[in-house]
């Protein structure tokens, strides 16, 4: 026996277990299996936890639980609605002339010159509890602390005012905080540069201020606090896509004690900084931050009364999405965020019960999803027999090949160019990239605004007249019609009509590697199906990034992930003003069109009224006709979800959803017990197969041993 | 030895300044200040004040390596190169250019890097020499035969294998390991089981053909024919006297790579959810976050120079025949 554990540490470790209870194999320190933890992970480490600097999505899958915001998305409602969360009601708005003179309500939007956002705040709402609140002003800590977790150290809470509120749009406003919609907020708070050119030069001239002395010394003249319940915010103009702002943790309330606190240099000299251990009043807080391993979200005792929504779209409630309605917020108690960087442990831990939730990256998609002979999907039988549920839900983003519209060939208003990118609109193929390459996860697109964004439309109303015709589906336009097309721009069967060198175009990117050799190829073909030839110019990050601002690049793939549920946040990447290579803006494309600017200007500060669909459909049917993209696709999100794991909806703009979340531990365990039983008898086997090839080894070595020199 | 070990010493000053400048040339030639700043930036929304604000605050503002607007020795030390190399040769490294303390970092992810890498190395060096001992015991037998078959075999098969087929077979279908993660302490034994048992299954073929090719080298010198004729079993000469007349290259592959060993493993570690160093330079690098990278380059090259020094001093406790001078 001796000599074979020594053969094999792995079975004496093994045998050893064989007592403990519970799987061998479970990830997670043993505790209670019966407490409502919802076992999650992350791929990358993120970059900030900071709300005035963290923009995105595995950001806020930690800080959107942690801050809250003045409003919410309903979890549960379709179009997407706001509803009140710290705030008490939805703000009242007041607009003013230049002259400061209170304007009527339905004042045309062109005579505004400011809007007063008056916002009134949930009383008795509390903070987390936090050492800030009791250690911000010493800038001691305790001798004995041993500087692990910042909890270990004595914590306190207070209620939340209305200078919390200010004193983050102060720090979104000041330099030092790098915030990434500094610029764009400029242009909308009145007093928000002034403010931001002040703290430059308090940062220059005055070092030895503390930033909470900085930022509390000065005020932002568009902020004004009211009484502790109640501020407002001016900003220019009219710009109702401002609430949406206000939804985003970026306005998310920060106490002055936060900033106070971790500018102790013990604190910082251990990374322990706001950028890492948040302070929000949100349902869970942050207890363990260890971004290389894992994250570990509690509930937040202090939580304000919030409760599950009771309304819910007819086909939510169907799915049972109601079946908590009414009940206490959270409805779990901890989530164990964990690092997982590679798809395939991922997969197989989420097959073992031990993550609750999971997407279907393209090495399992077969695994999970199957098709039918009419082309729909549904789950494998192996996922049926789990219990495994699937949800789709069409992003709220967009994948473009964009068009340099600066550039000679390509780009301009000329009928020439207009033809040319039609052309090539009907003859790239983006049903068949999907098909090849997301395995069908994907909506093409027919403009520029997805579905579930108002303006969008379905059906025949919202086809493409110029890429496709309707016969109770889209169907993409013949290559015949493109090839007249190409004609029709001068470049006949794809040859220059008037130089009478065939037509070379050329696609700048920064992918690189054998996956995006395939679709560099798929797409060299799409071009040549009308026989233009593709030239493929390689690049790395930086270089592309720099030909995009300059305006190099002759086409290029782009993307857009929407900010908020408004057609503005998709349209202005068409405004004119934003053009990239002039302006700096988003507008990659370099597109300019005068009809469309005007009516960008005009849609852009209308509510959501018919009037106001109206004028996008207009402009959509613009942005069609000049085609200065490739609309691409909208990608459909997969995601499976174990049967325990509940309240699962696909609400793509909601950033709190974890609060919703209700886990039936017990039957977890009881799955994971079922489903991880050790299995001990192929170790036996590779012992006594060294068992045996030790006999022959024994046999030789007595006969090594008792061989003679002369032998 | 002492003046030998000085002498060495002095060797690394200028080996570090000439690492320090061409880690820098690489890096600036592909990424600018501006490009850094947009990168930690974001896509969205940058400005080039915000790229500007950047560059100010973390001194990336300043001439790369000469500042034409300076007076004097300030045209050296008002630029980029100074300021960010000065720091390293007093060993501060100072702030990365996301804002988080190098040193704080790399002390809190060194250990679970440690706690795979120790273990894999020694089992791994004690697994490859006694199977290349057993290899020479049994040499002109079918053992040999089939041993060195399967190191063959064995090395044939690409790393991320034995990783995904280990993590399928010993944590899916058996269930006795976890597949993937780490935990502080004492619970960390159970997630680095699989993950050493793969380092040493993965690096035993070339190991074991590494370690018979020394040893069958000092196996056919005089002393040994000595030994045998003494009457000493084969055994014995191969565990106590090969062995230690082999220790020199053994100690030349092993000694020199122990201060790194702390450094990582970037796909074992990807792998298995190890919080560790291995992918810190790679995402530094992917980050455009030069200090990181200055910072890991410095102590790399420094601790490799190390790593040959503890070599000559080591060849002098096995083979007293070494005298370092």
């Amino acid at each position: 026996m001796r000599s074979l554990l020594k053969l094999s540490p792995l079975m004496v470790v093994l045998l050893l277990a064989i007592g403990c209870e519970g799987a061998l194999n479970n990830p997670y320190v043993q505790g209670d299996n019966t407490q409502k933890v919802i076992y999650s992970s992350f791929s990358e480490r993120p970059k900030h936890l900071d709300p005035a600097k963290s923009y995105s999505s595995n950001e806020y899958a930690i800080i959107g639980q942690v801050y809250e915001s003045l409003f919410q998305y309903h979890y549960l409602k379709k179009p997407y609605q706001l509803e009140p969360l710290l705030a008490s009601q939805m703000p009242t708005l007041a607009y003013f002339n230049a002259n400061g003179e209170r304007l009527a309500d339905d004042v045309d939007a062109s005579k505004i010159a400011f809007t007063d956002y008056l916002i009134t705040i949930k009383s008795g709402v509390k903070f987390q509890p936090h050492p800030s609140f009791k250690l911000a002003r010493h800038d001691i800590l305790p001798s004995d602390w041993d500087e692990r977790s910042i909890y270990d150290l004595p914590v306190a809470t207070r209620l939340l005012t209305a200078d919390d509120f200010i004193y983050q749009i102060k720090r979104l406003a000041d330099p030092a905080s790098q915030s990434p919609i500094a610029g764009l907020m400029a242009n909308h708070i009145v007093g928000f540069s002034e403010f931001s050119a002040q703290q430059s030069a308090l940062l220059r001239e005055q070092p030895e201020l503390s930033k909470v002395q900085r930022l509390q010394n000065r005020p932002i003249s568009g902020i004004n606090k009211l009484n502790e319940q109640q501020f407002s915010i001016r900003i220019k103009g009219k710009y109702p896509q401002f609430i949406n702002w206000l939804a985003m943790p970026f306005f998310a309330p920060m106490p002055w004690e936060a900033d106070a606190f971790y500018a102790n240099p013990r604190l910082i000299k251990k990374n322990i900084t706001l950028d890492w251990f948040p302070v929000g009043t949100g349902a869970f807080y942050l207890q363990e931050n260890d971004p290389n391993r894992r994250m570990v979200l509690v509930k937040n005792p202090h939580f304000h009364p919030d409760y599950y929504p009771s309304e819910a779209d007819s086909k939510l409630c169907e799915h049972g999405l109601l079946d908590d309605a009414g009940k206490r917020l959270p409805l779990s108690d901890k989530v164990i965020f964990s690092l997982e960087k590679e798809t395939i442990p991922y997969w197989n831990k989420f097959l073992q019960g031990y993550y609750d939730g999971s997407g279907i990256s393209s090495d399992s998609f077969d695994q999970a999803v199957s098709f039918t002979s009419a082309g729909e999907f549904g789950l494998t039988d192996n996922m049926l027999q789990r219990k495994i549920g699937l949800q789709t839900a069409v992003t709220t983003s967009s994948y473009y090949l964009g068009f340099n519209m600066l550039d000679k060939v390509v780009g301009g208003s000329s009928e020439r160019s207009r033809k040319l990118r039609q052309a090539i609109s009907i003859a790239v193929d983006y049903e068949e990239y999907i098909s090849i390459f997301l395995n069908g996860r994907g909506v093409a697109a027919q403009s520029i605004i997805p579905p579930g964004i108002f303006g969008h439309q379905r059906h025949e109303a919202g086809l493409n007249p110029v890429v496709y015709e309707w016969d109770t589906t889209p169907v993409r336009r013949s290559l015949d019609e493109a090839k007249d097309l190409l004609t029709q721009a001068g470049y006949p069967n794809g040859v220059d009509a008037q130089g009478g060198k065939p037509l070379v175009l050329y696609f700048d990117t920064m992918d690189s590697g054998p996956d995006s050799k395939a679709r560099l190829n798929w797409l060299r073909k799409q071009f040549n199906k009308i026989n233009i030839q593709l030239v493929v110019r390689g690049t790395d990050y930086n270089r592309f990034q720099e030909k995009m601002r300059q305006g190099h690049a002759q086409m290029f793939m782009w993307g857009w992930n929407a900010d908020y549920p408004d057609p503005e946040n998709f349209l202005f990447l068409l405004y004119g003003k934003n053009a990239k290579a002039v302006h700096g803006g988003e507008n990659a494309a370099n597109y300019q069109n005068a009809e469309f600017d005007v009516l960008f200007e005009q849609m852009s500060s209308m509510d959501n009224t018919q009037q106001r669909e109206a004028i996008i459909h207009q402009m959509v049917s613009i942005a069609r006709q000049d085609a200065p993209w490739l609309w691409g696709f909208h990608p459909k999100a997969f995601s499976l979800h174990h049967h325990w794991y509940k309240n699962v909806n696909p609400n793509l703009m909601a950033n709190n959803k974890t609060k919703y979340i209700n886990i039936d531990a017990k039957q977890r365990a009881q799955y994971q017990q079922q489903w991880n039983k050790p299995v001990f008898w192929p170790l036996f086997m590779i012992a006594l197969l060294v068992l045996v090839m030790l006999i022959p080894a024994y046999r030789i070595y007595q006969r090594l041993e008792q061989a003679k020199a002369y032998d | 030895m002492i003046n030998y070990i000085i002498r060495r010493l002095l060797y690394v000053l200028p080996v570090l300044v000439g690492v320090n400048i061409l880690t820098f040339v690489l890096f600036f030639v592909v990424n600018t200040p501006d490009d850094m700043a947009r990168m930690q930036l974001g896509d969205k929304y940058v400005s080039q004040a915000a790229v500007d604000n950047w560059k100010q605050q973390r001194g990336y503002d300043l001439p790369l390596l000469w500042n034409e607007q300076a007076e004097g020795f300030q045209r050296l030390e008002k630029t980029i190169f100074f300021k960010k190399s000065v720091g390293l040769f007093m060993f501060d490294l100072g702030i990365s250019d996301n804002g988080r303390d190098i040193v704080a970092d790399i002390s809190q992810r060194m250990w679970p890097s440690l706690a795979i890498a120790i273990p894999s190395l020694i089992i791994g060096v004690l697994v490859n020499i006694t199977f290349a001992l057993l290899l020479i015991f049994y040499r002109r037998s079918y053992l040999e035969f089939a041993g060195l078959f399967s190191c063959i075999a064995l090395m044939s098969i690409s790393g991320l294998f034995y990783i995904i087929a280990g993590q399928y077979f010993i944590g899916k279908l058996l269930a006795l390991t976890p597949i993937s993660g780490y935990a502080p302490g004492i619970d960390a034994f159970k997630f680095i089981v699989l993950p050493v048992m793969i380092g040493v299954i993965g690096g035993l073929g070339s190991g074991v053909r590494w370690y018979r090719s020394l040893f069958l080298e000092e196996a056919s010198k005089d002393y040994v024919r000595t030994a045998k004729a003494k009457g000493l079993s084969e055994l014995q000469v191969l565990f106590k006297h090969v062995l230690k007349n082999a220790m020199i290259p053994i100690l030349t592959g092993v000694v020199v790579i122990l201060p790194l060993l702390f450094m990582g493993s970037l796909i074992t570690e990807s792998f298995f959810g190890i919080p560790g160093l291995g992918s810190y330079t790679i995402d530094a690098i992917a980050s455009q976050d030069f200090a990181i990278v200055r910072s890991m380059v410095f102590l790399g090259s420094f601790l490799y120079i190390i790593g040959l020094l503890l070599t000559d001093i080591s060849y002098t406790l096995v083979d007293p025949r070494v005298r370092l001078n």
